[in-house]
Order: structure tokens, then sequence, then C-alpha cells
């Protein structure tokens, strides 16, 4: 098995990283404490090494009508440079081949930020797919680094260590919506529901930058704890909460699927709107278990009309004190109804709920109705 | 590097094993098992009265990360539960051979002791995983 390592690893342990095998990647899990690093980003602000993300750049003329062919969301509906938008990439029957975000420079420029775990497959997808199309160039960046600086505080830590006029860039930037700043590229996204910036650059430039995060108060944050705030922020994580086997339709993300114009032919429209005149037979919910113990992935779900589900990721809410899950159940079930959870073969009660369950350090589902 | 007490027995699963001179052992898990699963969010110990066999898988606990089976380092009764880390199981993290005890056995057969590794049959242990 291949061991990559970020331009970071050093600095990770340095911080006394705990470092763990993630798709062929070094990867710090925790620093010492995951619940107290999953606080950190909720209340103030933490910094994650994510360079192992794939940095796939797309340009030419021709590289609109391939990504509106490619992907389930249509980057017409990117106007602005450095708008950002999520998509699924599906195959032709409309199974998720990843999940992504593409930002728009320029006519003749879109970056794509694809996941590292399925980084192989996805390329040869892509360039398969790219055959049929001219005009269109693809090059992959692993030069470049990747940091999620995110929480409350992370855009006043972030800017307080650049020049002044290019921080004000930074803090002007809307929500999606990234900028190119000498050789920087911020965009305010991120993937644990609080505020916050991804900066794409040079592997010297991250290090420096980390190194003055640290000095300035900023916490660096394992990949465990970006597993709980995701979960928490409802965001799902490709190869639980889907794969090629279920479409958007079925993994909560119908939102990302553009239906119009009818005449944009993407990968997986056909399949999807068999699926969608037919109605799913399974929806994406939340679930808070009510009972006692940790609901995890692959646990079964049970509904008082027979009905079942399955966990796809769960885990224990730091916020919340609670334990919380994403399920694929019967597109049946609605928010409020009770239903109990195979933990290790005990049946445990648990109440689904809409999700996310937190967003900018606030529960927003209401603990008290259950 | 863990600690690992001297005056504590071990298990290749982990467990450590205090003797009392009353017939007794309480049993929880070492340093560096904590440290592998992460910050305890959950704990089921057994029921009091429970007869286990050495070996038995009898307490579960869960980190942030995972759930991890505690086993039953030596046949006995339990005769005490640390119901303390049923709402406070970070104790197991803080303080893993006091606070965070688990469990305690009454043995019939003190013998069962001299299976269990000392301190530095345990070490090795540690360095293997």
């Amino acid at each position: 098995m291949t061991s990559n390592k970020t331009p970071l690893y050093q600095q990770h342990i340095e911080a006394g990283a705990k470092i763990v095998d993630f798709s062929g990647w070094q990867m710090p899990i925790h620093y010492g404490s995951q619940l107290e690093e999953h606080h950190v980003v909720r209340q103030s602000a933490g910094v994650f090494d994510v360079s192992h993300m794939n940095v796939v750049d797309l340009n030419g003329s021709g590289s609109k009508s391939f990504l509106q062919h490619l992907l389930a969301n249509d980057v017409e509906k990117l106007t602005v440079p450095g708008k950002a938008l999520y998509s699924c990439m599906l195959t032709e029957n409309g199974g998720i081949i990843d999940d992504l975000i593409v930002y728009f420079m320029n006519q003749d420029w879109y970056r794509v930020i694809l996941n590292a775990g399925t980084h192989d497959k996805d390329m040869a997808w892509i360039r398969q797919q790219l055959q049929n199309f001219t005009d269109v160039t693809l090059t992959e960046r692993p030069e470049l680094a990747m940091l999620a600086i995110q929480g409350p505080k992370a855009i006043g830590a972030f800017t307080s260590l650049l020049p002044a006029d290019v921080a004000a860039k930074v803090s002007e930037l809307a929500v999606f919506q990234a900028c190119e700043l000498d050789d920087m590229f911020v965009g305010r996204t991120g993937y644990t529901g609080e505020d916050g910036v991804e900066v794409i650059l040079a592997a010297e430039a991250a290090v420096d930058i980390w190194q003055k995060l640290m000095d300035v108060g900023v916490k660096p944050i394992g990949l465990g704890a970006r597993d709980t705030l995701r979960l928490e922020a409802g965001m799902a994580l490709y190869g639980l909460d889907m794969d090629e086997t279920t479409s958007p339709l079925v993994s909560g993300l119908a939102w990302t699927v553009a239906w119009q114009p009818e005449t944009r032919d993407f990968n997986g429209r056909k399949a999807l709107e068999a699926e969608k005149q037919n109605g799913p037979g399974q929806r994406m919910v939340g679930l808070l278990l009510t009972g006692k113990g940790v609901l995890r992935s692959h646990q079964q779900v049970q509904f008082a009309d027979g009905g079942k589900g399955e966990i796809t990721s769960g885990s224990f809410s730091p916020t919340l004190a609670r334990s919380i899950a994403l399920a694929r159940v019967p597109a049946t079930v609605k928010t409020g109804d009770v239903c109990e959870v195979d933990i290790r073969g005990r049946l445990v009660p648990a109440v689904v709920v809409k999700y996310p369950f937190v967003r900018n350090g606030k529960a927003v589902i209401e603990i008290e109705q259950v | 590097m863990s600690n690992v007490p001297q005056e504590l027995r071990y298990t290749q699963s982990h467990e450590w094993v205090l003797a009392g001179d009353d017939g007794q052992v309480t049993v929880g898990i070492t340093d560096h098992a904590q440290e592998l699963l992460g910050d305890m969010v959950f704990i089921e110990l057994p029921e009091m009265g429970a007869e286990l066999d050495a070996g038995d898988e009898c307490t579960v606990v869960e980190s942030v990360k995972a759930a991890s089976d505690v086993y039953a380092p030596v046949a006995g009764t339990v005769v005490a539960v640390n119901e303390k880390l049923v709402d406070a199981p970070e104790l197991i993290n803080e303080d893993p051979y006091g606070d965070g005890w688990m469990f305690r056995l009454q043995i019939a057969d003190p013998s069962q002791l001299d299976s269990l590794l000392d301190a530095s049959a345990y070490e090795v242990v540690e360095s293997e995983d």
C-alpha cells in the first residue's frame, strides 16, 4: 500500500498527532482529544490539513459543457467568478461516483475538489468522459496543499495574518465564494457547519501559514473531529452515506440535482428521472438516540409498522452530548417517528429528526421534543 | 510511552487486574487501551451478581471512534461496578487505573491470577500493538 504524506506531516508529529492511514495517506486522527478538538471548532477556531483531497483544474472553452455533462448539478448556475457549487458525479445508473465542489473561476477555468479515497476511480472516469469533449484540459494539482480553517473565530484569526488589503477581501467573501489572492486560493467553504475558509496553496506557504495560525492560537484538528463536526452539520460522507449503489435521491441530496433545463443531458439523468417517476423507495433522515449507546454505520433500524432502515453514519455528538446518525429509511417515514436501533443485539429507542443537528455552534434540533 | 504500573496484572486484551487480599479483584482497561480507543462516551457495565468465565465479554466501552468489548480476565462473580462511569465515561481516559476502574469480581480460585501477565510481559504486548 502506498503511504502518502502531506507537506504538513512534520507539523502534525510536532503537534502530537496520532497518525492513521486514511485512503493511503498518513493523516492525523487527533492531537490528544477528538472531543476537545470538536468543541474548539464549534466555539473558537481550528485548522485541518486536508491536503490529501484531490484538486483538479479544468481549463479551456469546453470546460463548462463538459461539467454540464459530468455533474448532476448545473455549473450554469455559476455566473460570478469564484462561486462554488456542490454536486454529485453519477454513473449512467444514477449511482454516486463521488461528491465534489466545483469553483467557477472564469470561462476557461473551473477548479474541482474531489475526495481522496476515490481518487483513482474518479480520475479514470473523468478521463474517460473527457474523450467525447474538445477544448478541455485536465490538470491534477497534487503539489498544492489545502487547509480548512473553521470556527466562529477562524476568519478573524486567518485574516490577522494577512496584509490589510488581502484580509479585507477574505472578510468580504460571500458564503460558497472563493477568490485568488496572490498565491493563495481562498474559499468561504467548509465541512463543519461553522464559518471559515478553505485555502489552497503551495506546500511551503501552507507550512508557513500553519505555523502562524498556531502562533495566534488556532488549534490543529484531526480527521476524527472532522467526522463528528460534519455529521452534526448533516453533511453526507462519501463511502458511508452514499456510494455507487445509491442515488442522490435516496442520499438526502435531491437538492443537488438540477433537473432544469430538461435538455441538459448529464450522466445518470435517465436513471434519476425513472427513479423520481416511480418515487424513490427510501430517504435519508436524521436520528437522535433517546436510549443509551452510540449509533454506528450499518446498524439496523426498525419502525413500528415493520419498515426497516439502516444507519449510514452515526456517532456521539459532542455538542448535543447524545448519539446521532444519518439513516436511510423507507420513504414513508416522517420526522418525529420513533424507531428502534439494533445496537449489538440490544434494541434501543431513537426518534427521527430533521438534520442538520448543529449549525454555527448551536443545536438546531430540539432535544426537549424527546 | 503509556503507564504500566508494576503492581498490577494484565491480559493480552488490555485489561488490568488488581488483586485484593479478600479474594476480590478489580478490573479496568490499561492506559494504552484508553489511548488507542480515544475519548470515551459510553459504557455498558456488567450486571451485579453476574457469573463470568474468564474471557467472557462483559462490558462495552464506546469511544467517539468505536465500540470495544472488555473481557473478564478471570472467572468470578460481579460484586461491584463503577456506576460513576455511566455519567462520566471520560474517567477511563483521565484515570484508567484509578477512578476509571470498571468492575470487581469475587473469585473462587486465586491460582487463576498466575496465568495473567506481569507488567514487563504486558509492555511487550503493548509494543507489538
